[in-house]
């Protein structure tokens, strides 16, 4: 009698707690022909934290991922908020077309789900997703996720060595090995400094000057870039 | 009529006799006869470019595979679709269990509707596929969709994105696109690109800044390609 009202306990606590609490399993694809992820950060919180949010000012943290794929402040910015996370599930770069897939345990209202990651070769580019309900009811769903540009850096298309540090101009890298060299750099203003859907890149058909370093028929893309696969179990 | 009856009451009885092998057994057991069952689908598809026909759509009704997936190889079926627009290869698909083609090419801001007949339900999927003439190796299309659970007369609406072959790069020069852009080569066996299916980055252009095109502006397009309706007709 004593055993049989113990597990009936046990059981109402494993019930409420399966409604709050979830597990997911997350599998991340770059749908892209030849732009990288770099390092993703992938996070469930509550209801008045964001990683981003378009419309508004880039945080210094998402700067710094966005210009230069450095995770680190947005993760102690999630880790202060006492989010879930799972940061750099892909150990490094994410190349076109290719998946990366990790588990998440979430707590008690940790109800929403967001995504981050920076876009390479671009200024200030990254893929995001912002605050989306996580299902209570156990099964798989899809979400697109689009390129969006954080507003802080000009989009001038040059690619220099070191410019990874928010406030430095250029594109730090293009992990691709496709970029040229030489431009004139297309712009060296923003006119949208809130977080928008970036206008993609636009290229040049020369890598050795032009205005941009990087190749119109390698370095664009059309939304979205990403999709995400959640398993929620 | 009646003496028709008789007589197959007769074969009937002799047949059934034949078949048990029990001279006592005079019961007259009628077949039951099975009611034919099918499942129709009409699929119909809208090209929302502004100047990309699609080539003869190819339907495939299927219980498993893709045609296609992000990240891998495209099979040789798919490239000879994705770069002349010729689904013939692709209408072999190992898994088919049936298949439509349209018989024409369907222009921007053109309609058509592809019927589809199976005789099972279960597990059942639908992809389809057709390319964007005016690209090197762009195409569009749905990758297994499951109609199971669909009933008579309720219909799926899907938008579709843009995938790039990754089997031909997007030189979009002379002479390299089969489309009437351009009327190039369609189908080279060659693989210059990526070799990896991925979504496609879009037309670029001569206006836009790529000088050895022989696309315009007109031919750029932008997610979605298609709206596909599919509804379950019997």
């Amino acid at each position: 009698m004593k055993a049989s009202t113990l597990s009936l306990a046990a059981i109402a606590v494993l019930a409420s707690q399966s409604v709050m609490a979830a597990e997911l399993e997350l599998k991340l694809t770059n749908l892209t022909q030849g732009i990288h992820f770099t390092p993703i950060l992938i996070t469930a919180h509550n209801n008045e934290e964001h990683l981003f949010e378009v419309a508004m000012p880039a945080s210094t943290a998402l700067q710094t991922m966005a210009e230069g794929g450095n995770l680190d402040p947005l993760v102690a910015q999630a880790t202060a908020a006492g989010s879930d996370m799972a940061a750099n599930p892909a150990a490094g770069l994410l190349a076109p077309t290719t998946s990366t897939m990790t588990t998440l345990m979430t707590t008690d209202g940790n109800d929403y789900l967001s995504v981050t990651a920076m876009l390479l070769p671009t200024n200030d580019g990254f893929v995001g997703l912002d605050s989306w309900k996580i299902p209570t009811e156990a099964g798989t769903y899809t979400v697109y996720l689009n390129g969006y540009d954080a507003g802080t850096e000009a989009n001038d298309e040059l690619v220099v060595a070191g410019s990874g540090a928010p406030g430095t101009p250029g594109i730090p890298a293009a992990p691709g090995g496709n970029a040229g060299t030489g431009g004139a750099g297309l712009t060296s203003t923003e006119s949208n400094t809130n977080v928008h859907i970036h206008a993609g890149n636009l290229g040049d058909d020369d890598l050795s000057a032009g205005a941009s370093d990087l190749s119109n028929t390698v370095h664009r893309w059309l939304n979205p870039v990403a999709k995400l696969t959640v398993t929620v179990k | 009529m009646l003496r028709f009856n008789k007589s197959l009451i007769i074969i009937a009885l002799g047949a059934s006799l034949a078949a048990c092998g029990d001279s006592n057994n005079n019961e007259v057991v009628t077949p039951p006869t099975p009611e034919p069952v099918s499942y129709q689908f009409s699929v119909e598809v809208s090209n929302l470019t502004a100047g990309q026909p699609f080539s003869p759509v190819a339907l495939i009704a299927h219980n498993e595979g893709n045609l296609w997936q992000i990240g891998e190889s495209s099979s040789a079926a798919l490239e000879l679709m994705a770069e002349g627009g010729d689904n013939s290869e692709l209408l072999n698909f190992a898994s088919a269990i049936a298949t439509s083609s349209g018989d024409a090419p369907v222009g921007p801001g053109a309609q058509t509707t592809l019927t589809v007949t199976t005789s099972s339900l279960e597990e059942l999927k639908l992809s389809l596929a057709t390319m964007m003439v005016n690209t090197n190796d762009g195409f569009t299309g749905l990758n297994s969709i499951d109609v199971s659970a669909l009933t008579v007369d309720e219909a799926l609406t899907h938008f579709t994105f843009a995938y790039d072959a990754g089997t031909e790069a997007n030189s979009e020069a002379e002479g390299s696109i089969p489309g009437p852009a351009d009327g190039g080569e369609g189908f080279n066996e060659a693989r210059d690109d990526i070799d990896l299916v991925s979504m496609h980055p879009g037309v670029v252009s001569q206006q836009d800044g790529l000088s050895g095109s022989t696309l315009n502006s007109e031919h750029k397009f932008d997610n979605p390609l298609a709206k596909i309706v599919i509804t379950r007709t019997q």
